[in-house]
């Protein structure tokens, strides 16, 4: 590792350990019952001593999120394709999009559980899915449409078809765009799961074991159940950044500088 | 009266008319949305009465789609109607006052995190700017904490709150609880953005406030934090959404009476007695997390239009 | 400059009315009549907002004209447009990011459907044009801003249009990277033998690169002046020598006097 990128490394592992260490000492110190926050220790050891039920957990979340992604994003993508290629559609849907997205979706739960049954994962996945759906297609639709005036004369001037300008300049453009909204979907996605399993769902999953361990005070069962759900996000995140590796390789590395 | 005033008043005359036909035509959209899903509601329910009553089976996607009986989807009529219905047997109050009532306990639960959030992530902000070295070890976990489902963790909170406060000098009513979540939500962002707000001023305009000779505190209050505006407001919308769904899953799984989480709560529970209760409270939470984002809005164009800035996506 | 021979371009009783009738109407360019003749080398030069680029967006047929004709090779600009007998450099290379250097200069020809092969043989024939034949493989943030103009240009020259149309292309370069990239362009004129028409708000540039100076008025646009540039080939010298200032000086002066010529 150079010395630059120490530097730039430096700080927030000081910090993150340094954390750590604190939170873990001041409550070995203090000592206080039934503390919100357990020290991480405690954490680790619940997660190690439930690991399989965790793990079923998250598989059972797990399912729930990538299902929801498999819809959501595809359906932004496509509605974002859509929407750009008519400025008029663009004008009126989108900022109703943006708005939409302030609802909070997740007041939905109990009105999908009424409608595909409260065990059945269709409503969980619906929550998912449309939790998704928003921050993909604003951001997609961004990125289609947010093109230079120069490129676009310069395709003008090639008397280029709507469909070659889609092609070669608006969704290369808005690749960037999508991954962002990509690695926003995969914390959402988590997270909507968790929470609509706080409704109804599957009893193994993440969701009901968070809140049946804090309903039992133990406290740290249920941080690890949400460290869990952390890491699921986490591994989303950096499966995007992967992806999104691959689609772009004309863009720089993050510690490239531009001269 | 000069020239230069005339033309003042007539830009800003003009500017305020396209602000009110900007205005009109997203209630007018909105508007146009909310019938074009009542006849997708009620098409649907039509359609699948047709397939009822004919014999056929449902085709097998079918199987997972709702059924259409009023039951599971009570008729847009009646949701609507239901509105006006008391829910008490023995008050005259009708629904919609309860869901306003609720509506505004769960905003002001939200609106209190909300600012406490918005002092603490601006503070930390400000601590960041000061010091790089603070700034690079908190970033990481400032854009880490996005992909953390923090709205998970509201349980916790909440029963954790009504366990375990007494060592506070004042009551710790649950409603707290509550307003610490929206705060957590809050926070993140906020600190993000701002730092980043902050970070964004004209290095040319730095070194103009360097060559006033201008103290570090005249300096950030008259050029980094109007710099950090368009930021910041950007964090302030995600951040009012999430205080709003922070707020409601936290009444929901602490119980919370007074919210909204617990009137939907309720109304779910008690689903077979009223099916659209349950309909019209949902609609009161839509209806809530619009009206916190449309007053960041507001209150973002207000400010950048003194400005003349445009504002950053969200 | 035979009077026989079609132009290149043939403006007539060309207007340009942007929002017409509505609060906003803005009068571009009037009655514009201008003939450039095939092989010349053409610079419209005016104040700011004088409707130059607009000029050149008219004989691109990016923008309808409101009044008048404008022909192109002896066709309509729309067909010359849809036939592709121009290429076009602007003040901002667009260049796609997305792209390498070579494969942005092979876009035209893209998407005129030449197969892989044609396309990059005659792509890199152009960079080599350019003497950028070594850059194929970059992508364009790592070329300078000079670089990535001398890409445009190679991309508008690939598929061999008779005409180049250019709109400010080094207005946001320095000036030493400028007068290397003139001598770049006449260098490039002289061997292929386009028609090129070149915006430019730059007196020496315009002097310097053409044959003729269309001077135009302020807004609405109205050609003030047509004038003649006689000063031999041009070489190192050429922008230190006297009849090179003279010529300035005429630009200049038609510049401040607005009258549109007879």
């Amino acid at each position: 590792m150079n010395s630059k990128t120490f530097r730039t490394l430096a700080p927030s592992i000081f910090v993150g350990v340094g954390g750590l260490l604190f939170w873990e000492v001041s409550l070995a110190v203090l000592q206080p019952e039934g503390f919100l926050l357990p020290a991480p220790s405690s954490i680790a050891r619940a997660l190690f001593d439930n690991f399989d039920v965790v793990w079923t957990g998250m598989k059972s979340t797990g399912y729930i999120v990538v299902t929801g992604l498999l819809v959501g994003v595809p359906m932004g993508v496509v509605w974002a394709l859509l929407v750009s290629r008519f400025r008029l559609a663009n004008e009126t849907l989108t900022p109703l999009a943006i708005s939409l997205n302030a609802i909070p979706i997740i007041a939905l739960a109990p009105i999908f559980n009424a409608w595909f049954g409260l065990l059945s994962p269709v409503s969980n996945q619906a929550i998912v899915a449309l939790l998704v759906f928003f921050p993909v297609f604003i951001n997609t639709t961004k990125g289609l449409t947010e093109v230079g005036e120069t490129e676009l004369e310069l395709m003008r001037s090639y008397a280029s078809s709507s469909w070659q300008v889609a092609r070669t300049v608006r969704i290369p453009n808005a690749m960037p765009f999508f991954f962002t909204s990509l690695k926003i979907a995969s914390s959402l996605a988590v997270i909507g799961a968790i929470v609509a399993e706080y409704f109804g769902g599957r009893q193994d999953a993440l969701g009901p074991l968070i809140v049946q361990n804090a309903g039992l005070t133990r406290y740290a069962e249920a941080w690890s159940a949400v460290l869990a759900g952390s890491a699921m996000g986490i591994a989303l995140y950096l499966l995007s950044g992967v992806l999104e590796r691959f689609a772009m390789p004309w863009k720089p590395d993050a510690d490239m500088v531009e001269t | 009266m000069t020239t230069r005033d005339e033309v003042a008043r007539a830009v800003s005359k003009l500017e305020r008319k396209a602000a009110m036909k900007w205005s009109a035509r997203r209630a007018v959209i909105f508007l146009i949305f909310f019938v074009a899903i009542s006849f997708a509601y009620s098409g649907y329910k039509t359609f699948g009465r047709a397939i009822d009553d004919s014999q056929t089976k449902w085709p097998v996607i079918g199987r997972a789609l709702p059924r259409t009986d009023d039951l599971t989807m009570p008729p847009m009529s009646d949701i609507i109607a239901e509105f006006g219905k008391p829910p008490q047997r023995n008050s005259d109050k009708p629904l919609v006052a309860f869901i306003v009532q609720a509506a505004s306990f769960t905003f002001r639960e939200a609106g209190f995190g909300f600012l406490l959030g918005v002092i603490l992530g601006m503070g930390i902000a400000i601590v960041m700017l000061r010091s790089p070295w603070i700034e690079r070890g908190v970033s990481p976990y400032l854009v880490a904490s996005q992909t953390v489902p923090l709205v998970a963790i509201a349980p916790i909170v909440v029963i954790w709150g009504s366990n375990s406060m007494g060592w506070l000098p004042f009551e710790w009513t649950r409603w707290m609880s509550v307003s610490i979540i929206a705060t957590f939500l809050t926070f993140f962002p906020v600190a993000m953005n701002g730092i980043r707000g902050l970070l964004s001023a004209d290095p040319a305009a730095m070194e103009l406030m360097r060559s006033y000779a201008s103290t570090r505190r005249q300096t950030l209050i008259r050029l980094q934090l109007p710099a950090s505006v368009p930021y910041v407001f950007a964090a302030f919308k995600i951040a009012a959404t999430g205080a709003i769904v922070g707020a409601v899953v936290g009444e929901i799984s602490g119980g919370v009476p007074g919210g909204l989480g617990r009137l939907i709560l309720d109304f779910a529970s008690r689903y077979t007695t009223g099916p659209p209760r349950l309909y019209a409270t949902v609609a009161g939470a839509a209806v809530l997390g619009i009206v916190a984002f449309a007053l960041v809005t507001i209150a973002e164009f207000v400010t950048l239009s003194k400005r003349k800035e445009g504002s950053l996506a969200p | 400059m035979t009077a026989t021979v079609q132009p290149a371009v043939q403006i007539s009783g060309v207007s340009k009315i942007f929002n017409l009738g509505k609060p906003n109407e803005v009068r571009a360019v009037e009655g514009i009549n201008l003939a450039i003749s095939e092989g010349s080398f053409v610079s419209l030069i005016g104040p700011s907002g004088c409707g130059k680029s607009t000029l050149l967006r008219l004989v691109a047929a990016l923008t309808p004209a409101s009044d008048g004709e404008i022909f192109v090779n002896g066709k309509p600009a729309e067909q010359a447009r849809l036939d592709r007998d121009y290429g076009m450099a602007f003040q901002t290379s667009g260049l796609f990011g997305w792209r390498t250097v070579i494969q942005n200069v092979e876009l035209p020809l893209h998407l005129m459907g030449w197969s892989k092969a044609e396309r990059r043989e005659r792509a890199a024939e152009m960079l080599e044009l350019v003497k950028l034949g070594d850059f194929a493989d970059y992508y364009p943030r790592e070329l300078s801003g000079g670089m990535q103009q001398r890409v445009s240009i190679a991309r508008a020259l690939s598929f061999r249009p008779s005409l180049l149309l250019m709109d400010e292309p080094f207005g946001a370069l320095d000036e030493m990277t400028r007068e290397h990239m003139q001598t770049e362009v006449l260098d490039i004129w002289n061997k292929t033998g386009k028609t090129i028409v070149f915006v430019t708000h730059s007196i020496p540039e315009a002097v310097f690169l053409s044959q003729r100076v269309i001077v135009m008025s302020a807004r609405p646009g109205r050609l003030a002046a047509d004038i003649t540039v006689d000063i031999g080939d041009r070489t190192f010298e050429t922008r230190e020598a006297p009849r090179f200032f003279d010529t300035i000086t005429q630009v200049r002066e038609a510049l401040r006097n607005k009258e549109p010529s007879a």
